[in-house]
Formats: C-alpha cells, structure tokens, sequence
C-alpha cells in the first residue's frame, strides 16, 4: 500500500481521538479517559510521521525527543498546583515557538513562487513568535519575576499600530515583492518584530487580567499550530490547531464575561491591578464588626447550610486543607455545605476548583454563581475566605463603582456572612467594599488558615 | 495546489465549529485541564517540527530539531500535567 494513504488515514484516525478526548473532557466521570484518548492520538500521530519517507536523519529527531520529553516529565511531575497558570502561560510559548521553527524551516528550503505557501509561513511566523514573548511575559507576571503592574507609556497606541504597519509592509515584501531584502533578512526581521509585538502586547496588561492573557495565548499556539498546517499542507495540524483555538477563545470570553469587561477593555485600558487609590478610599461606610472564630463556631453549629466563598487569598494562605476539613465536621454536623466558585476566584479559568480537588473537595460540591445566587437567602452562614472583588454588592448596586455590572456571588443576601481576611486592605481592584460594613456581615480578622484551623479545633473540642 | 488549499480551508472552517461545540458544553470546573489538555493538543505542530527535521539540508534540520525539542516540551508536558490534575477530581 502507498505509505501516504496510511500517513493519511492514521492523521485521521488522530484526530478522530482529539475530538472524541476533548468531548469526554465535558464531564469530571470521562475526563481524564478523554486526556488519554486526546494523547494516543498524539503518539499516532508523532508515529506515523515517523515511519513517513521524508525523513533521512533519526537521530536529531530521536535526540531532540527525548530532551524535550524530559523537560516536560519534569515540570508536569514537579510543578504545584498553585502555579499551574505559570506552566501553562509557558508551555503556550514553547507550542508558540515549535511553529514559529517550523515555518522558518520551511521557509529556509521552499521556493519563493507561491504567496499561498509565503502567507501560511508569515502567519506561522508570526503568530508563533508574538504567542512565545507573550507567554515569556505572562510568565513573568504570574510568578512575579517581573512587576505585574500594567506598563503603560505615552504614544503607546502609537508604537503598536507603527509596529503593525512594518509587520505588514515585510509581509508584502515577504510574498510579492521579494529581493528589495534577502528572503533570509525577511525571516529574521519577520521573528524580530513578532517577538516585540508579543512583548508590547502583554507589557501593558495588569496582573490581574493575565487569566484572559493567557486563554489568549492558549488560542495563539493553537492558531499558530493551524497556520504550520497550512505551511506543509497537512490536515491534522489544522483540526488540531482549530480546536485548541477555539478553546482559548471560548475560554477567553468566558473570562472577560465573568470580568464584565470586553476584551478590548482587557488589552488596551491597563486596568487590572493598579490600585486606584484615589477611587473612594476615603469614603467611609460605617463599622465593621469583628468575631472570634469562638462566636463563630457557635453560630456555625446552629447553621443548617452553609456556602463557602473561596479566593486567591485562600491559596495564599495555603488553607485548602483546613477548609476541606471545616466542611467535612460542618457535613457531619448536619449542615448542607457547597463551594461557590467565582470564574475569576483563581489565576486561570477553572484554577480555584484545581486547588479544592487537590485538597480533596468532591466535584460535585462545586457550584457556580449563577447555581447560588437564586437560593442565597435560604443559606444560614456563608464564609468568605480570601475572595473580596467577587462578593463585592458594589457591582450590582454601585453604578459608580468600576466593577459595576460584573456578576458576583450575591453572599450578602444570605442570613450570615463571616469574612476571613487579613486586614482591610482592598482587593485586586483597589476598591473598598460595603459587604464588610452590612449588618449581617461579621469581619474573621486574621491568617485565613489559622482562623479556619482555630474553627476546626473548635468542632473538635 | 489551489484546490488543495480550499479544502484544507474547508477543513478548518468546519474544525472550528465543531471546537466550538465541543468546549462550550465543557463545565468550568474542567477548564483548567482543559486548558493544559488543549495545550498538549496545540504540540501537534511536533508532527511538521519532525517533517522539517527529516530534511537534507543543515539549516532546516536545526530548526526542525529546535521545534521537535519544544513541541516534545508541550506533548509530553501538557498531557502528564492534565492527567495529574484530572485525577485529583473525586466524587464522594
């Protein structure tokens, strides 16, 4: 049989198993069968090229393989759960990078006759090396390497749509005019001036907002990976590269929904993290009134449903294991207990429930906003536990407030509120937030994991 | 060539609705491994990365060894760290 109508087939058969992995990843039951399903077709896929007549040389091949297997076995086996948008933000750049490679690879040993082939290779190019620097930078946000404060500068808008501009003018260069400069100093100047849009297009972008960035990013190295496709004329690359990048978008709107935000507001404003002191700081809104975990314990004995609201703050404070436990004596108290998670509570779309599932909080106590909201008041305690912006009743009453319009978890409707926190410090936002000054709220001042702990103990004892 | 082209745009215009499809049903509680899982997924540029590096001229093969070694990163990295964290999901 001719080899390439085998290639073909099992190219197929790939992504046959990419589609059936990724439906199976709709439901926790299925999905970590789906994963397996999702990299069979990858190991067929990877094989079959292997055995295609092209190729001369293993040994680089073989070499490079196992290298890069390594380094991945590694970070997937060491890397915690916390910075898992870290990983993610990094390995959307090294998918970013392998097309950009691939498209230069194939640029150094093509013919120059055919602007279809020329476009693909710009595109790859492109969108390869823009996904690599940017996810370098959201790298550095998240783990904090580098400030994760938006860069903003003036004539910024300016800059960009200059940067364009020669983006498109090499382009043009690149597929119809060729030799004003060498089809090697195209290529070069093409990888440089998308390695700096990637980097001026994540600089600006607060901390805050890198779980848009790197959903971004994610559909970037799909896109990039669909565009290598049409670069060597092959479909699995394509179906591959399509779907990942409609996840990221997918993913993405999610996110600025869940923000109240568009997306252009998230790229170009500056918005998140800067905190806005001047806002209304200074407006005060009455007393907080403070509780033992001790009065606490007592209220929470009584209750016969309780929410727990957990924030990035809950991570921090590395208080997972003590909340799962709190839950776990509340349950066999008598009280019904659920999780609310807030699409933004983490630092990448789904990350807070990643966090409760390695504390060992079943799935199936996880429930979204829009679940909760309807039945708040039928909850007798709600405990807030390093979450703030998303509990904020500013957002639904506040015209004024910045984060007006974005949709939270409306804890101050149930009968009790306890809010873990530190201090009174704002959120992310740079916002005060009236929940703290209702009459039902009552302010758990202290280390999350200690007050929580001190909670336990006290259901103990 | 040009009909080539068109049915490789065929193909990917009907790939992104099926992607589409596929992950709006996916719950948010799944959305990270999603993330990473489709992260793996995007590492298939690994099958061109190992095409360009089965070339005969050195250039291309520096490249092409150059992307096998990142794709390889984001396969084998994407699908372990997904798998980790899906079985850390549990029901009672």
């Amino acid at each position: 049989m001719d080899t390439s109508i085998l290639v073909n087939l099992s190219y197929i058969a790939s992504s046959i198993l990419f589609i059936v992995g990724l439906k199976m990843l709709g439901s926790p039951d299925t999905a970590r069968n789906g994963n397996f399903l999702s990299s069979s077709g990858m190991l067929l896929a990877v094989l079959i090229t292997l055995l295609d007549q092209n190729i001369i040389d293993y040994r680089y091949i073989a070499g490079a393989l196992i290298a890069g297997s390594i380094v991945g076995y590694f970070a997937a086996t060491k890397v915690k759960m916390t910075s898992m948008p870290e990983m993610v933000a990094i390995f959307n750049g090294f998918g970013g990078i392998a097309s950009l490679l691939v498209g230069s690879a194939e640029y150094v040993s093509g013919t120059f006759d055919n602007p279809a082939f020329l476009g693909a290779i710009f595109f790859t190019v492109l969108i390869g090396g823009m996904t690599f620097t940017g996810s370098i930078i959201a790298y550095g946000k998240l783990s904090e390497v580098i400030s994760g404060k938006p860069y903003l500068y003036r004539g910024q808008q300016f800059v960009n749509g200059l940067l364009l501009l020669v983006i498109l003018l090499v382009g043009v260069n690149m597929l119809f005019i060729q030799g004003y400069i060498s089809a090697e100093q195209t290529l070069i100047l093409l990888i440089a001036l998308a390695f700096m849009l990637g980097i001026l297009f994540v600089i600006p972008i607060g901390g805050a907002d890198m779980p848009v960035v790197i959903a971004l990013l994610n559909s970037f190295s799909g896109l990039a990976a669909c565009a290598a496709g049409f670069v060597i004329l092959n479909n699995v690359l394509i179906v591959a590269g399509a779907l990942v990048g409609a996840s990221g978008l997918i993913l993405t709107n999610i996110m600025c929904k869940a923000m109240n935000r568009s997306l252009a507001n998230v790229l170009f404003s500056g918005f998140g993290a800067a905190p806005n002191t001047t806002a209304e700081s200074a407006q005060e809104q009455g007393e907080v009134k403070p509780i033992t975990a001790e009065d606490a314990y007592l209220i929470l004995e009584a209750a016969s449903s309780v929410l727990i609201v957990p924030g990035y703050g809950m991570a921090v404070a590395q208080a997972q294991h003590a909340v799962r436990e709190l839950g776990e004596l509340l349950e066999e108290n008598g009280a019904e207990v659920k999780y609310a998670i807030h699409p933004v509570a983490g630092r990448m779309p789904g990350h807070m429930n990643v966090l409760l599932a390695e504390a060992n909080v079943s799935y199936d106590v996880l429930v979204e906003p829009e679940d909760v909201n309807p039945i708040m008041e039928t909850v007798d305690v709600c405990i807030v536990i390093g979450a703030n912006d998303v509990v904020n009743p500013d957002a639904k009453d506040n015209e004024g407030s910045p984060i007006y319009g974005m949709p939270i978890i409306e804890v101050d409707n149930a009968k009790t509120v306890f809010v873990s926190k530190r201090s009174m410090a704002s959120g992310f936002a740079g916002i005060q937030n009236p929940l703290f000054f209702k009459s039902n709220t009552r302010m758990l001042f202290g280390d999350a994991k200690e007050t929580v702990s001190t909670l336990v103990s006290e259901f103990k004892g | 060539m040009e009909s080539q082209i068109i049915l490789l745009i065929f193909i990917l215009v009907l790939s992104i609705f099926l992607g589409v499809e596929l992950i709006t049903k996916v719950p948010s509680t799944l959305h990270t491994p999603l993330m990473s899982g489709a992260n793996a997924i995007s590492g298939i540029t690994l099958v061109g990365a190992i095409l360009s590096s089965g070339s005969s001229e050195v250039t291309t093969i520096a490249l092409g060894t150059a992307a096998v070694f990142f794709a390889s990163i984001n396969v084998v990295g994407g699908y372990l760290v997904t798998n980790r964290m899906l079985g850390m999901f549990k029901k009672k």
